[in-house]
């Protein structure tokens, strides 16, 4: 598992280029330019299981989802960061992608630390710290447990049928 | 109990007496916008359109804006599938190619209403409180999903009140306001909160609130709101709507705040945001002289009439400096048409300005003044992220329509104040 380290405001351009919005929609095409012009890097050496680990407001800007979608394609198990912008933090929900909000977490890593994550618990270890991370709301976990809001829709619609 | 403007709307769509911050809450818009990604939204869910239909014909406002005429064969079949599918499923509020940017439209056409809840597959759905809505900016999947249904999820967020006291100087704009409200309070300093704006906004046209609600969410605001007064009632009322259609909401005398903020209007100078944050704000007059290759009066957030005038009185009758393109969007049809009908189009085209089509143009990269390598834009825009405008080593600073017409004057970074008072 690598862990990938960024800064403050990480925005959505960053993560993936507006000149793209209208092109790429589905993962394959978002893939090659995901954190294209933040760290060329990346969408080359992602493995599946890596870990994100950012400063403040991350996911900040757009509303455009191929960040999101992209990350959760190319395997990402989780952004951790002291805080996320809004509408990033709800694309995360509709598409299932784990976000943890945990500035002491992120504090505490240091480049040498292994980082392990138990979900149910809610807890995360930097090294040998332990830290806790709240739950999510049931209404928010059962569209989490649904697959994401699409499968979770699709689900209402057919009761109601 | 006492509430605030967000938790009295969101108590409203939610029928319950009372709600709280961190309560989640099941509502049903009035309104759904999407733009040019309605193509990507029906894509994700065409079996579910074929078996069960949109939600509601009347929900649903779509806008071709964001590259348009169409910059490429994708884009082109982008906008088909959208005009394809308007078409099939009877989508009343369509906007084809042309009208203009989504937010400027949404409000002049009278389809946001005070104290109306909206939401938009756009982070700048937020603009809609200047005229007292409550609007909200949400992803693709999740507008996907509002189409089918009508109904979504949202939580209470806590509010912020920000008071603004004085008078603003000449020369200073609604633009330096937010700019210097953000540079104060940073990018992420209203992060899933609701902004009310009160105190001295009688001086503010609903040109002038539309400027500062749009950037709410570059300080990560959920909305961003003016309440209902005698200048929204004579905008609202020159737009065709009468008071009767609608119902106006305010916040509870005695409503909780997260917190409470003043800024004196009178101290506020002009400002740019510098490269590559919005909240790098520094006074003009600390980096006059900057060179600059580009400028770009209009978007969403400065492309209305009185933001051109601004910039036709700083031109007129005057060449900008042969080093500059200096690049005019307009936000809306009926903007380049009353501009045009006052001659301030004339003016600024004979001053050496390129008009672009209404819509968003160059704002996000995609066409239409993308920059080079090492280039550097002065903007009216919204953002200024790294590659924004198309290329990750240009620089972009955003400013007032009045620093960016005087700037483009000198060919470098201008103090607006100078060219107002000779």
């Amino acid at each position: 598992m690598n862990v990938w380290k960024y800064g403050d405001n990480i925005n959505t351009d960053m993560l993936f280029p507006g000149k793209y919005t209208y092109t790429c929609s589905t993962a394959e095409e978002i893939k090659p330019h995901l954190l294209e012009d933040l760290d060329p890097t990346f969408a080359k050496k992602v493995q599946p299981g890596d870990i994100i680990l950012a400063g403040k407001n991350f996911g900040c800007g757009s509303s455009r989802e191929q960040p999101v979608v992209g990350l959760k394609a190319v395997g990402i198990v989780a952004v951790l960061a002291e805080s996320f912008a809004r509408i990033f933090y709800r694309s995360a929900i509709n598409q299932g992608l784990l976000l943890i909000e945990c500035p002491q977490a992120v504090r505490a890593y240091t480049d040498e630390d292994s980082i392990t994550l138990d979900i149910e618990r809610g807890t995360i270890t930097v090294g040998d710290k332990s830290f806790t991370f709240p739950k999510l709301p049931p209404e928010i976990l059962a569209i989490r447990d649904a697959g994401g809001l699409l499968p979770y829709t699709r689900a209402k619609l057919k009761k109601k049928t | 109990m006492a509430m605030t403007f967000a938790e009295k709307v969101l108590a409203k769509y939610a029928k319950k007496q009372t709600v709280v911050p961190g309560q989640i809450v099941t509502v049903h818009p009035d309104r759904l916008l999407t733009h040019d990604n309605t193509a990507a939204i029906i894509q994700k869910i065409q079996p579910e359109l074929e078996n069960y239909g949109v939600y509601d014909p009347t929900l649903s406002i779509i806008v071709l804006d964001h590259v348009i005429p169409a910059a490429s064969e994708k884009t082109a079949t982008n906008h088909r599938l959208i005009r394809e599918f308007v078409k099939k499923y009877n989508i009343k509020h369509f906007f084809d190619v042309g009208y203009g940017v989504c937010h400027q439209l949404v409000v002049e056409k009278g389809l946001a209403l005070p104290g109306a809840l909206l939401l938009g597959s756009d982070s700048h759905t937020c603009s809609y409180g200047a005229i007292g809505a409550f609007s909200s900016g949400i992803d693709r999947t999740e507008a996907a999903s509002l189409m089918l249904t009508g109904e979504t999820w949202l939580k209470v967020p806590q509010t912020i009140k920000m008071m603004l006291q004085g008078t603003l100087r000449p020369g200073v704009m609604a633009k330096d306001v937010i700019l210097h409200i953000i540079g104060d309070l940073s990018a992420s300093g209203a992060n899933y909160c609701s902004v009310e704006f009160h105190g001295d906004v009688g001086q503010l046209s609903v040109d002038d609130r539309f400027t500062i609600t749009n950037m709410g969410v570059e300080m990560g605001a959920k909305n961003a709101v003016f309440f209902v007064d005698d200048v929204t009632r004579r905008y609202l009322s020159s737009i065709g709507i009468p008071e009767k259609a609608y119902d106006p909401m305010y916040p509870d005398e005695g409503a909780s705040y997260a917190n409470e903020l003043e800024y004196d209007l009178s101290t506020v100078v002009p400002v740019v945001a510098c490269p590559h944050t919005v909240d790098n704000v520094k006074p003009v007059t600390e980096l006059a002289g900057l060179a600059i290759n580009q400028c770009l009066i209009g978007t969403c957030t400065n492309g209305r009439v009185s933001d051109f005038q601004v910039a036709a009185d700083i031109l007129k009758g005057k060449r900008i400096h042969p080093d500059i393109r200096l690049l005019i969007l307009p936000a809306s049809k009926s903007i380049l048409e009353e501009s045009l009908r006052k001659g301030i189009v004339e003016t600024l085209i004979n001053a050496g300005g390129i008009l672009l089509p209404p819509g968003c143009g160059p704002c996000l990269g995609a066409h239409q003044g993308v920059l080079a390598p090492g280039e550097r834009c002065l903007s009216t825009a919204n953002r200024n992220f790294k590659g924004r405008m198309g290329c990750k080593d240009a620089e972009i600073y955003l400013a007032s329509p009045a620093t960016v017409a005087a700037s483009a004057l000198h060919g470098k970074l201008t103090d607006p104040r100078k060219e107002l008072y000779v």
